[in-house]
């Protein structure tokens, strides 16, 4: 008897994945948002200290659609999505493919705590969508998408979980490493968690506080452990934004990686847009939520190794 | 010299002086943050085992591991002679160091020692090893329940399943791997 091919036991994924899919396209356009293409290879990706682009014949290939999509947010076009593939160089592992593929999406007028409503409105509905109402169970763990659903400040996060303050972990650059290790794990609740507020160089394209310049106005999304989306109230000052850019630009150097040139013509094109909120949200990782998948391999049809 | 992106299961590398290897490895990457590098790492000497997580920037010796071929000579109370085939040096193995292998020790096996710089670690056996079979119920021709494997005694002392038709006095091989029997083997 022939054995069932790794990629035929993928089917039933991969037919969730096409629905979900379905589901993502119906909830924007149906809340009239409008879906956009743009350039997958561009010139200049946003140069972000730990995100590194592959490069593709002198140009690089997107690590996300943000900085096109916010020239179009800037050029009026005010509520827009997008499904693309994106490219990480060396990411690989049970969450994470150099290739993947990304929802993001812009909403003009609106702030971080408003987009965190419409996040659950839409896992509401793809959940019902593919049958599977308002519970999900990932790893054991059933999930409640009703509304609403936790939110955690960073700050209480690491008080709550964390054997250190928080000061003392940015001080000695162990942030991410605190994250993965005490943070996340207590994400892993009956509930989705907003995890939200983070330090100013936690979010280089994120908003300031207006009362509290020292915090972000970033949130991200994680559903039974999993990571699933990262958001901002976008900063809309292009001044800045190039200082910001900068500090991110010197800490690439310091670390010996790729330098991008500054994307000139979204700083430009900065200024004109409105206040907004964005979202860019993992796909393969909310399939792997709704069909209950450990790895991230098992909701894609190839991973680069079975090419 | 390692980096942080050659960890992966199995790798063995030398931390504080002492060789670990591998046993469990997790890339992991949070939000917008660096890559980490989560593993499992078992000491080879004490068999200690912990958790750790790594850096991109961190790097990594390679531990200096070599395997020698020896032959076992003969047992000492709790230890185990082998004597290298080159230099004719000898070393002694503990019964914990031997482990399973103690199965399959007759004289003047060949085997391959692992050593961390001059202390031998661990001992590899050859996929097959030929023993004599010194205890087994006879063979009864016409036994219909053919198929059921009986208890034997091999010249070790290990105890092993075998076919009804395996007597007595007769050499068989075994898998060390899985410690089964696999053929009768004619001298």
């Amino acid at each position: 008897m022939k054995k069932e091919s790794l990629l035929a036991r993928r089917k039933t994924n991969l037919v969730v994945r096409a629905r979900i899919i379905e589901a993502i396209r119906l909830f924007f356009t149906d809340r009239a948002f409008l879906e956009v293409e743009t350039p997958i290879r561009i010139p200049a990706p946003a140069p972000e200290t730990h995100i590194d682009a592959i490069p593709s014949d002198g140009w690089f290939l997107h690590t996300s659609p943000e900085l096109c999509m916010k020239r179009m947010l800037a050029a009026g076009y005010e509520k827009l999505f997008q499904l693309t593939k994106c490219f990480r160089h060396y990411e690989r592992g049970s969450r994470h493919l150099p290739e993947f593929t990304m929802l993001e999406w812009y909403h003009g007028g609106i702030d971080y705590e408003r987009l965190m409503a419409e996040c659950e409105d839409l896992l509401i509905f793809i959940s019902r969508y593919i049958g599977k109402g308002d519970s999900v169970t990932y790893q054991n763990r059933t999930v409640s998408l009703v509304k609403p659903w936790g939110r955690l400040s960073v700050r209480e996060a690491f008080k709550r979980y964390s054997p250190l303050p928080l000061e003392t972990v940015l001080a000695d650059d162990r942030f991410d490493e605190i994250m993965v290790t005490c943070i996340e794990p207590g994400m892993d609740s009956d509930r989705p968690v907003f995890l939200f507020d983070y330090p100013r160089p936690l979010g280089s394209l994120a908003r300031l506080k207006r009362d509290d310049p020292t915090i972000a106005e970033r949130f991200e999304i994680y559903a039974g452990g999993l990571e699933l989306a990262n958001a901002f109230s976008e900063l809309t000052d292009e001044e800045e934004q190039r200082s910001r850019f900068r500090e991110e630009r010197e800490q690439r150097v310091r670390l010996g990686k790729t330098e991008y040139p500054m994307p000139d013509r979204f700083l430009n094109d900065l200024s004109g847009m409105p206040e907004a909120a964005g979202i860019a949200l993992g796909v393969d990782r909310l399939v792997m939520f709704f069909t209950d998948s450990p790895s991230i391999d098992e909701v894609v049809a190839f991973t680069p190794e079975e090419l | 010299m390692y980096s942080a992106s050659d960890l992966r299961k199995n790798l063995k590398i030398q931390i504080d002086g002492d060789p670990y290897v591998i046993t469990d490895f997790q890339f992991v990457k949070p939000g917008k943050g660096q890559a980490l590098y989560r593993c499992k790492l078992k000491n080879m000497i004490t068999g200690s085992q912990f958790e750790r997580t790594f850096r991109s920037v961190d790097t990594f010796q390679q531990a200096d591991l070599q395997d020698r071929r020896m032959q076992y000579l003969y047992p000492e109370g709790n230890k185990y002679c082998f004597m290298d085939m080159e230099s004719y040096e000898q070393v002694y193995l503990t019964e914990d160091q031997i482990g399973d292998a103690i199965n399959y020790m007759i004289d003047n096996l060949e085997v391959d020692i692992l050593f961390f710089g001059d202390r031998p670690l661990g001992i590899t056996l050859p996929n097959f090893i030929d023993l004599v079979v010194t205890q087994a119920d006879p063979w009864i021709k016409g036994d219909t329940a053919t198929g059921e494997y009986k208890p034997a005694t091999l010249e070790t002392g290990y105890q092993i399943q075998v076919p009804p038709f395996v007597v007595e006095g007769e050499k068989i091989r075994v898998d060390t791997r899985t410690g089964e029997y696999v053929t009768r083997v004619k001298d």
